[in-house]
C-alpha cells in the first residue's frame, strides 16, 4: 500500500473542513469519541451543525477564536492507500503554513465555491502549489447543489481556472464538481450531475499516479551519518548513512564524493534487513565504499557522470516566514540544505512576487512575512544542488536567525547565479 | 526491490523516522530516547536499534517511572535494555516525592501523572539532555496533531504551540541555546494501526499486556481499570476477573483495559481495523481532564 500526502487550502467559508471531516468519516479515521467530543462542544458554542473543524482545530486559541492557526495532519487509508492530509488554513496571513504543509505533499486540493469562482485565493493556492513544485492539482469546485447542479457553471469556472494555471508549473490538473455537504463525488459518484464523465475525488486520490513523480535520474545521496561499529566483529566497518535524494544507488555504481571529488565504487548498500540490489528516493541507507576515503555529514555521494551544481551563488525563490524581521539585502542567515550547514550573505532581493496576480515588484526593499520574492545568495560553503523543478530534495533549503535560532525563510533553489 | 521503485506505507514511514533519528545522533550532543517499555516506545527503540545498524545505539533511553507499574512491562523494558547494552535512565517519581520535590495528590482518584513533568524535567536538566526523542503521535490527540517533529522546549521546557518553528520538507531545525532543548517524534505520521501493522511485520516484541489475557479489573468512569495496590476502591465499584488487552501502556492507576479476546498481533489489527473509539478516549483517565487537557500539560513540559 502506497503512502500519498497531500495538502487541502481553502478558505474560511468554502466547505473545505466538511469535505474533508467527510473523507475522514466515510473512511472511518473519525472515531466515536471525537466524534462526541465535536458534538458536545459544538453544542456548548451553540453551532447550528456539527463543526467538523473543531476535529483539526486542536489548540485552545483556535477552538476560542473559531479559526485555524496553524498546519494539522490528519490521517486516513482506504484499502487501496494511506493518507496524509496537511489541512492549511488558507487566508493570506497564512502563506507560511500553506507553504509549510505543502512542501512535501505529492497532491494538492484547492477549494473553490461554485457561486464565487475563481478567487484572488484560489488562485493564490494554485500558485503556491506550483511554487512548491506540487505535482498534481485538483481542483474541487463545492457547493455544485448550490448552482443547480450546473454544468455550465462547472465549465465556465474550469476555463477561467485553466486560463490561469496555464502561467504556472503545473504538470497534473484535475478538476471535480462536488458537494462536500451532500457528499456528491466525494467517496461515491453523483446521481445529481449525469453530465460529469470524472471519477469521485477518493477514487481519484486512490488512483493518482505519483510514482514517477519522485527523481529516479539524477542519484543524489547526502550523507547524514557516518557509521562506525568499532566492534570487534565488524571491525572496518565504515557505511555512510543517509536517505537517497535522488536517482537510483547499486552495488557496482562508479560514484563521486563533494565536495573532495574522490572517486570510489559502491561495494554494498546495506540496511538493518540486509544489503539491497537497489536504494532509491526516500530510502534510508548505508552506503559503502570500496576505497578508504575521506567521508564525512554535508558530503554528497553522486554518479560520476551525473554531479549537481557545486557554488556558493544561488538565485531562489525564498518565502518568509516570521513577522519578527524582515528580509533585506545585506542581511546574514544560518542556511541548511540537505545535511549541511552554512552561512549565507543575502546579496540581492531581485523582485518580490504578488502572490495573487504574480506581478513582479523590482523595486521592493524587503520580504515581510508571507512575502515571496526572488533572491541571490552568497553561502559560506559550497552547496551541491539541482534546480528544485528538478529535485525538491536537493533544491531546497532553510534560513535561520543565528540570534533567535528561528526558521525564518523556506528557499527553492533556481540555479547557480548567472555570472554577467 | 521491486523494479517499480515503489515503497510501501511502512517502509516509507520506517524510511521518514530513521531519517529524522540519525539527524539527531548527527546535530545533537546528547541525545536520549524515552523509553516506557509501551508499544510506540517500542517500536521507536526499534527503528533506533535499525537506524544505526551494525553499530550500537548512540544514545542511553530513559524512563519516568511513576512507581506504578506494571511488572510486565518492567521485565520486557529490563530485557530489552540488556539485550541491546544500551544504558538506561530512570528518572523516579517515587524518589521525587520522597526528597519532597512534587506533592502527591490524595484520594481515590489520585495520579502520579502530572507528577511525571517535573521528573522528566528535573532529569533533563540534571543529564544535560539536548533532544529528547518520545513516541508521541499526530492521530493520538488533536493537541499533538499540531506539534512540529523537532519541537522546541524553552529553559523551562515548556512548549508555546501558537510560537512553533515552521517545518519544511525534511529539513529540521534543531538550533537551540544552552539550557534549551528539543523534543524529537520520529513517529508523527504514524497511526495506531500503522504501529501494529508494523510489529505484526518486524516482529517488534512487545510486553504481555498488550495481549488478551484474565485480570482482575473493576469499572470505573466507563473505562477497566486494572486491580493494583495504589488505588483503592470507591464504594460501588467491584472487582471481577475479565478477558482484557492494554491498548496503550502507561501508569497503572490510570491506564484503562479493553475487553478483548485478541491473544496475537494479527487478531488485535482486526480489532483495531474496525475500532470505533480512539486508544487515548478509550482506555487513559489522564487525558479526560478537559477539552484541552494535553494541550495544557505539553506546555508545561508532559511528554
Amino acid at each position: 500500500m502506497e503512502l500519498l500526502r497531500f495538502a487541502t487550502a481553502g478558505s474560511v467559508d468554502d466547505g473545505k473542513s466538511t469535505l474533508i471531516g467527510r473523507l475522514l468519516y466515510d473512511s472511518k479515521a473519525i472515531f466515536e469519541d471525537q466524534l462526541e467530543a465535536v458534538e458536545r462542544t459544538s453544542l456548548e458554542r451553540g453551532d447550528e451543525y456539527t463543526n467538523l473543524a473543531l476535529l483539526t482545530d486542536g489548540l485552545r486559541a483556535e477552538r476560542e477564536q473559531g479559526i485555524t492557526i496553524d498546519v494539522a495532519y490528519r490521517y486516513f487509508a482506504t484499502p487501496k492507500r494511506k493518507f496524509i492530509i496537511a489541512d492549511t488554513p488558507g487566508h493570506i496571513q497564512y502563506t507560511r503554513n500553506m507553504v509549510t504543509g505543502a512542501s512535501t505533499a505529492d497532491l494538492a486540493l484547492v477549494l473553490i465555491d461554485a457561486r464565487k469562482g475563481v478567487i484572488e485565493q484560489s488562485r493564490r493556492h494554485a500558485f503556491l502549489a506550483s511554487l512548491l513544485g506540487i505535482p498534481h492539482l485538483v481542483l474541487c469546485v463545492n457547493k455544485m447543489d448550490l448552482v443547480d447542479w450546473s454544468r455550465d457553471r462547472f465549465e465556465e469556472i474550469k476555463a477561467e481556472f485553466r486560463a490561469f494555471a496555464m502561467k504556472l508549473d503545473v504538470r497534473d490538473l484535475a478538476f471535480i464538481p462536488i458537494s462536500a455537504l451532500h457528499g456528491d463525488n466525494v467517496v461515491e459518484r453523483s446521481t445529481n450531475m449525469p453530465w460529469y464523465e470524472g471519477t469521485a475525488l477518493l477514487h481519484h486520490l486512490e488512483e493518482v499516479h505519483i510514482a514517477s513523480d519522485r527523481n529516479l535520474i539524477d542519484a543524489r545521496l547526502p550523507v547524514q551519518y557516518v557509521i562506525r561499529p568499532m566492534s570487534d566483529e565488524h571491525h572496518d566497518y565504515r557505511g555512510y548513512a543517509g536517505t537517497v535524494a535522488g536517482g537510483v544507488f547499486k552495488p557496482g555504481d562508479e560514484v563521486v564524493v563533494l565536495p573532495s571529488g574522490f572517486t570510489s565504487t559502491i561495494a554494498a548498500v546495506d540496511t538493518a534487513d540486509g544489503p539491497v540490489d537497489e536504494a532509491f528516493a526516500p530510502m534510508a541507507v548505508t552506503v559503502r565504499l570500496t576505497d578508504d576515503v575521506d567521508v564525512s555529514r554535508g558530503d554528497m555521494i553522486c554518479r560520476v557522470h551525473n554531479r549537481p551544481h557545486v557554488g556558493q551563488d544561488i538565485d531562489a525563490m525564498v518565502c518568509w516566514l516570521t513577522a519578527e524581521s524582515e528580509l533585506r539585502p545585506g542581511a546574514k542567515l544560518a542556511i541548511k540544505h540537505t545535511t549541511r550547514w552554512g552561512r549565507t550573505l543575502v546579496k540581492d532581493l531581485q523582485y518580490r512576487l504578488d502572490v495573487n496576480t504574480l506581478h513582479r515588484d523590482e523595486a521592493a526593499p524587503a520580504l515581510a512575512l508571507n512575502e515571496i520574492g526572488r533572491v541571490r545568495l552568497r553561502t559560506t560553503v559550497p552547496l551541491f544542488f539541482d534546480e528544485y523543478r528538478r529535485n525538491r530534495a536537493t533544491g531546497s533549503f532553510i534560513l535561520v536567525d543565528e540570534t533567535t535560532n528561528n526558521t525564518v525563510g523556506a528557499g527553492m533553489i533556481l540555479g547557480p547565479t548567472e555570472v554577467a | 526491490m521491486p523494479a517499480t521503485y515503489e515503497l510501501t506505507h511502512l517502509q516509507t514511514l520506517e524510511a521518514e523516522a530513521i531519517h529524522i533519528i540519525r539527524e539527531v545522533a548527527a546535530e545533537f550532543e546528547r541525545p536520549v530516547l524515552l523509553f516506557s517499555g509501551g508499544k510506540d516506545s517500542a517500536v521507536m527503540l526499534h527503528l533506533a536499534v535499525k537506524a544505526f545498524a551494525p553499530a550500537r545505539l548512540p544514545f542511553p533511553v530513559m524512563h519516568v517511572d511513576t512507581g506504578h507499574n506494571f511488572p510486565e512491562v518492567i521485565d520486557f523494558r529490563d530485557r530489552r535494555v540488556a539485550e541491546l547494552g544500551v544504558r538506561l535512565v530512570v528518572a523516579s517519581v517515587q524518589e521525587a516525592i520522597d526528597a519532597g520535590k512534587v506533592v502527591e495528590d490524595t484520594g481515590p482518584r489520585a495520579s502520579r501523572n502530572r507528577l511525571q513533568t517535573a521528573v522528566l524535567l528535573e532529569a533533563i536538566e540534571t543529564n544535560r539532555f539536548d533532544a529528547v526523542f518520545g513516541g508521541a503521535r499526530r492521530d493520538e490527540e488533536k493537541a499533538r496533531a499540531k506539534e512540529r517533529v523537532f519541537s522546541f522546549r524553552d529553559d523551562f521546557g515548556q512548549w508555546d504551540p501558537k510560537n512553533q518553528r515552521p517545518e519544511l520538507w525534511n529539513l529540521y531545525n534543531g538550533r537551540h541555546r544552552p539550557g534549551e532543548h528539543i523534543r524529537v517524534f520520529p513517529l508523527s505520521n504514524w497511526t495506531e494501526l500503522d504501529i501494529w501493522q508494523y510489529i505484526a511485520a518486524e516482529g517488534v516484541e512487545l510486553p504481555s499486556i498488550y495481549f488478551a489475557h484474565r485480570r482482575r479489573v473493576f469499572q470505573r468512569d466507563g473505562m477497566w481499570l486494572a486491580e493494583n495496590p495504589w488505588t483503592p476502591l470507591i464504594e460501588g465499584e467491584e472487582v471481577e476477573e475479565r478477558m482484557v488487552r492494554f491498548r496503550t501502556v502507561g501508569d497503572a492507576t490510570c491506564t484503562g483495559a479493553v475487553e478483548s479476546s485478541a491473544a496475537d498481533v494479527a487478531s488485535i489489527i482486526a480489532e483495531t481495523a474496525v475500532t470505533r473509539l480512539t486508544e487515548r478516549g478509550a482506555t487513559r483517565a489522564d487525558d479526560r481532564i478537559s477539552e484541552a487537557g494535553m494541550e495544557d500539560r505539553k506546555r508545561e513540559g508532559y511528554f
